[in-house]
């Protein structure tokens, strides 16, 4: 056939081989691939019901008044927290694009300080990409002081675009003690 | 290398071989290993249906009777595990191993030494895991054995996890390691080694059907190791891809879990097709009917299972468009599938059909995997999928197609060559009983479990309401029943591996077509060292 000489099975054997552990390794790759990709899907569709974790920062366009949206807010404590977290409004009826204040309360009944992180999450999902916080706890750790009792404010509007079918959500945030989390990300800098 | 087998003959090579314990340990003969992963896959049968007594004794009767509700956690983990990573996968590449190079007329499996390595990963990976259980038994303290389910959710299985999840995880890396050398090691052999003359589309289906499975493996698996990587720097080093509080998602581990399931459960099913694509036609005396459609149906099974991993997780609130997508993909699988059943009966069809005991497996998985297969499809529809979520009905669904399909499938594939890997014809006796007595009890065991999902039992609970104390006691006898019965193949597979039986002829079955049975039974330890000539 051509003049090369053809290569033989060992041969052909091992670039198979290659071949094909390279793939299974760019599929372990991919597998952490998945991690960012699930993240940005997630934000552009607001698939998990994750609210943005940066502040809003235009003002709503317009108010419309002719309708109303019911927005309720549960609390959850996370591991190791002990103390209080509420919000002081558990549901309120809101129009698109009016701003509204609502404030949730978390203390720390331990002697030591505590630094905590609250995790939004809307159900249904498909709400998180209308809901816009000009404000929020969430998107800082709050650090509550032995004893403290924190006043959390929480600003939103609503984006007059929201679908005609969501007429009610849910907001839910679930505080967790991050103390030692940061507490060892402080020390793994300091060894480093 | 070549020169030098090639002026020896078969008779006298044999003798080189090291013998006793040595020629496992070292073997890098592809029947010797073959041999290895089946026995090795019927020893985790059996330890894995052990445990799925436990269960089934646990619920014969309501209440608690024999263990606590932890330690019956563990059972249905590591039952599924084991059935799943231990029974079902080895078996189907241990046929692989000894039926592939037969198939397509080469000397051996492409790459010899990394054979006996994937293999030998096997028992140490095994018995990490079930040294957890022991201890979880027997140890002091009592410590947990993996107690979240064979599929791990996070957090459960992180920020939960006993600390076994640590072995757990060691396990199910070095199963994968073994499963990713043994897919490469068949679709390099497949590529590479076919005989002279040997096509792709002369291949016989159940090398197809492997080369496919392969791909499959070597796809997922990885995503696989990736996943439990995740949970041990979750648990351990201080990431947070399933943390909430560090940021990330539970809901993302099961996409990525399931980005391997779905597949998973392909590779498991797809080698049975092959093996059923083979005695069919057979016992049939006709050929396959439509080779070509069950080619592309297999590979259109195996694109698709890529697209459909999401119908496990219709209930985590994915938006409408999302469970939409998911559903239709999912009921497009039906349609190669349905091609498959289709092209099975249309191969019997005014055949002259007999029916040995390879044909009767066959023809009871073909039924019995339908079955299954339309209680998936049940399944997939996202609104009645919110009531039968996480019910004994899933339960009932994934046995169907595992057990009586992917089981009975290898059971089929057992009777139909063990006569060429033992030399002697498998009792029939034996086997009739074998055969009657797991179909009727399988039945008894499985087909109530509809019922009880229907009406609403949860799965994973060591006790149930009142109301399906009837139906789950007779599930329990049904499955006492099935386990017992699994003890006549043992005896079966002793008998033919002592050569006690009818000597078996080269093709023992009449209609049987194909390369393997051009070689002497039992298969010499070298075949093939000359190409045979495929025309």
């Amino acid at each position: 056939m051509s003049e090369n000489q053809p290569l033989s099975v060992e041969q052909r054997n091992k670039r198979t081989l290659k071949k094909l552990v390279i793939w299974a390794i760019a599929m372990f790759g991919f597998a952490f691939l998945m991690v960012p990709f699930y993240n940005v899907i997630c934000d552009i569709t607001g698939l998990n019901g994750k609210t943005s974790s940066t502040a809003a920062t235009d003002a709503p366009a317009e108010v419309v008044e002719d309708r109303t949206v019911t927005v309720e807010f549960i609390t959850q404590k996370g591991d190791g927290i002990s103390g209080e977290f509420t919000s002081e409004t558990k549901r309120v009826k809101v129009h698109p694009g009016e701003i509204t204040l609502v404030h949730f309360y978390a203390s720390n009944p331990t002697d030591s300080d505590m630094v905590t992180q609250s995790i939004p999450s809307v159900s249904p999902g498909i709400a998180a990409r209308y809901l816009h916080k000009t404000q929020c706890f969430c998107f800082d750790q709050q650090t509550l002081a032995a004893g403290e009792r924190k006043d959390m404010p929480m600003i939103f509007y609503l984006d007059p675009e929201i679908p005609s079918h969501i007429n009610q959500f849910t907001l839910s945030y679930t505080i967790f003690d991050v103390t030692e989390r940061v507490a060892g990300k402080n020390n793994s800098v300091a060894v480093n | 290398m070549s020169t030098a087998a090639a002026t020896h003959d078969d008779h006298h090579d044999h003798h080189h071989a090291p013998t006793g314990l040595k020629r496992w340990l070292f073997s890098t003969n592809h029947k010797d290993i073959g041999t290895l992963y089946l026995w090795f896959s019927f020893a985790m049968f059996l330890v894995g249906g052990f445990m799925a007594m436990v269960i089934r004794a646990e619920l014969l009767e309501p209440g608690m009777q024999f263990v606590d509700p932890e330690f019956f956690n563990q059972m249905t983990t590591v039952h599924g595990l084991v059935m799943v990573f231990g029974a079902v996968m080895p078996a189907t590449v241990g046929l692989a191993n000894w039926m592939i190079p037969l198939m397509i007329g080469a000397p051996d499996m492409a790459l010899p030494r990394m054979n006996n390595w994937s293999f030998w990963i096997l028992p140490f990976a095994f018995g990490i895991l079930i040294f957890a259980v022991l201890m979880s038994a027997f140890g002091a303290g009592n410590p947990s054995a993996p107690n979240f389910g064979w599929t791990f959710y996070a957090p459960l299985s992180t920020k939960y996890g006993p600390a076994s999840t640590d072995l757990f995880i060691l396990s199910v890396h070095m199963m994968g390691i073994s499963s990713i050398m043994g897919a490469i090691n068949v679709v390099v052999t497949v590529f590479n080694m076919r005989a002279p003359g040997m096509t792709l589309m002369k291949m016989p289906l159940f090398v197809w059907t492997w080369l496919i499975t392969a791909f499959l493996l070597i796809a997922v698996i990885p995503v696989l190791a990736g996943v439990v990587t995740m949970m041990l720097t979750d648990r351990h080093f201080g990431t947070s891809f399933f943390d909430a509080a560090g940021g990330g998602d539970p809901v993302l581990f099961q996409h990525v879990f399931w980005f391997f399931g779905h597949p998973e459960v392909y590779i498991m099913i797809l080698p049975s097709f092959g093996i059923v694509s083979a005695i069919i036609p057979a016992f049939a005396r006709k050929p396959l009917f439509g080779y070509a459609s069950m080619v592309y149906a297999t590979a259109s099974i195996a694109l698709l299972s890529f697209v459909v991993w999401a119908h496990h997780m219709f209930t985590v609130g994915m938006p409408l468009a999302g469970t939409l997508f998911f559903m239709y993909m999912t009921m497009l699988i039906s349609v190669p599938t349905g091609v498959k059943v289709f092209n099975w009966v249309a191969t019997m069809w005014r055949g002259s059909m007999t029916f040995e005991l390879p044909m009767k497996w066959a023809i009871a998985f073909v039924i019995l995997f339908t079955c299954g297969g339309l209680s998936g499809l049940m399944l997939a529809i996202t609104p009645v999928d919110f009531q039968y979520h996480d019910t004994y009905f899933v339960v009932a669904h994934f046995h169907y197609v595992l057990v009586t399909g992917a089981i009975f499938s290898i059971f089929a594939a057992a009777y139909y060559w063990l006569p060429k890997w033992s030399g002697v014809m498998p009792s029939k006796l034996l086997g009739e009983l074998h055969f009657w007595n797991s179909l009727i009890s399988a039945n008894l065991l499985f087909f109530p479990m509809h019922f009880v999902g229907l009406a609403g039992m949860p799965r994973r609970y060591a006790d149930y309401a009142l109301q399906f104390a009837d139906y789950n006691f007779w599930i329990s006898i049904g499955g006492f029943w099935f386990g017992l019965s699994q003890v006549i193949f043992l005896v079966v597979a002793v008998r033919c591996a002592m050569k006690k039986g009818e000597p078996a002829p080269a093709k023992p079955w009449e209609g049987a077509e194909g390369l393997e049975w051009e070689v002497p039974s039992p298969a010499p330890f070298h075949t093939f060292d000359t190409p045979p000539v495929v025309k």
